[in-house]
């Protein structure tokens, strides 16, 4: 096995364009598992943790932040809370704090496990990935990553090297169902931003599909019933309504951790909750200066 | 393959590493640090748990060649001062847990040790105040134990962030 480890990302590119095989490794949550337990033997390891400006974040001209593919969780949670509410939302929901040191959003992607508990925000709020290989660096929204189960619009020469968040302009909000807070696979996850400039409402779901999957007809239900000039609660019907249709989303399966069933119930159980914390900040910001 | 690092302050050199294999292994196995416990192999029980440049990381989820030229500070680390082994002074976190009766198996322990090491260099070490319940929950959330079913532990670690603050009556050990 080779070892890799370029301290430049154009060393890391020229790496890979000549590997294409090569497994890009940064916080080894997932890499290690498969060689500590010897499912897996890939003739080439591509360190990233050495390449600098994948592990900066920065804030771009629109406001929005381009996130280094590198960055882990655990600065994502104190760092990028105003900025990325969603996907800080969900990092903390990430394993253990050993686990959110190590852990990155382009091993999330890079592994495009459907139970990654990063993707659904980056689905809700519209994030773009963006792909470097020496031919160059092209940008693919998250909503056109994933293609099947753990397949990706990645090529076997490119390498994930950021993701762009679009600056929030509303609330956004990540719910998770596991045996318990820490150490859990998600059974299932929802994530749901509002986005009030465009007046549309971004979903994500988690674990209840081949991929992460977007609810559009519970996006455009939302969108059409939500009062974007004078919010205020929405009818019970609504909010059930709204839960409907994202379970009705979902492509669940019965594994180990859950049924599909039950993965639909919890969907739209957490669909109707995280509608209404996200109803009530709405109404919050909305709301005029006493 | 090659790989420096500098252990417990220590620069040292493992040969013929296989670029796969993790840094537990080679704490382990090529530098004769035990102290760092194999388990799960992967990130669930944190009995692996490290400091790699002053953070946290469960050592069987860094491959060796990842800690070229870094900083680990393993459980054999925590305790300071001169001597060799246990004739060194136990670290405030050591000696609580044995206060404390924190300690049944002992596998888990080194983990949590340096995961509690950790969790009060972030709070009291940092002027903060004394870690909630919630908070030490949250940090060791990641350290399973079997045997003791974690009242004590956490009683070790109220006990080791008292003493870290001088607030414990019964004074200081460490």
């Amino acid at each position: 096995m080779r070892f890799l480890s370029p301290s430049t990302l154009q060393e890391a590119l020229e790496a890979k364009a000549e590997h294409p095989d090569a497994v890009p490794i940064t916080g080894g949550t997932d890499v290690m598992v498969e060689l500590n337990f010897d499912k897996r033997r890939p003739d080439t390891l591509l360190d990233l943790t050495r390449i600098a400006e994948l592990s900066r974040w920065e804030t771009t001209d629109d406001g929005g932040t381009r996130l280094g593919a590198a960055v882990p969780y655990s600065r994502i949670i104190t760092e990028l809370s105003a900025p990325a509410p969603g996907l800080a939302k969900a990092s903390r929901t990430v394993a253990s704090p050993q686990i959110r040191n190590r852990g990155t959003v382009g091993g999330n992607l890079g592994g495009a496990s459907p139970a990654g508990d990063a993707l659904p925000p980056l689905l809700a709020t519209d994030a773009v990935i963006e792909l470097a290989s020496t031919r160059g660096t092209r940008r693919v929204k998250a909503r056109d990553y994933f293609l099947s189960f753990r397949t990706t619009a990645r090529r076997d020469d490119e390498l994930i090297t950021a993701i762009r968040l679009p600056a929030p302009t509303g609330p956004q909000h990540f719910a998770k169902i596991g045996t318990r807070n820490a150490m859990v696979i998600a059974v299932t996850s929802f994530a749901l931003a509002l986005n009030t400039e465009e007046r549309t409402v971004g979903t994500g779901i988690g674990s209840a599909g081949p991929t992460p999957l977007r609810a559009e007809a519970a996006e455009d239900f939302l969108a059409q019933e939500i009062d974007w000039d004078a919010p205020g609660p929405l009818p019970e019907a609504t909010v059930r309504r709204f839960g409907e249709l994202v379970a009705a989303a979902a492509r669940p399966i019965d594994d180990q951790r859950g049924s599909a069933a039950y993965r639909r119930h919890a969907l739209s159980v957490m669909a109707r909750r995280t509608l209404t914390w996200s109803i009530t900040d709405y109404r919050k910001e909305a709301a005029p200066c006493a | 393959m090659r790989v420096n690092i500098n252990v417990n302050g220590q620069d040292v050199t493992a040969d013929d590493v296989w670029p796969g294999e993790s840094l537990l292994y080679v704490l382990r196995e090529r530098l004769g640090l035990p102290g760092s416990k194999n388990a799960c192999e992967q990130g669930e029980c944190g009995s692996c748990t490290v400091y790699l440049d002053d953070v946290t990381v469960c050592s069987c989820m860094v491959a060796a060649g990842q800690a070229e030229g870094r900083e680990v500070r393993t459980v054999e680390g925590l305790a300071e001062g001169p001597g060799k082994g246990g004739d060194r002074p136990l670290n405030t976190v050591q000696q609580a847990f044995l206060d404390a009766g924190a300690v049944q198996c002992g596998f888990c322990t080194p983990g949590l040790l340096v995961q509690t090491d950790d969790l009060l260099n972030r709070t009291v070490d940092a002027g903060r105040p004394a870690p909630t319940d919630p908070e030490i929950r949250e940090a060791l959330a990641g350290n399973l134990c079997r045997c003791t079913g974690y009242e004590k532990i956490l009683d070790a670690v109220r006990l080791a962030a008292a003493r870290r603050t001088d607030t414990d009556p019964a004074g200081s050990t460490a």
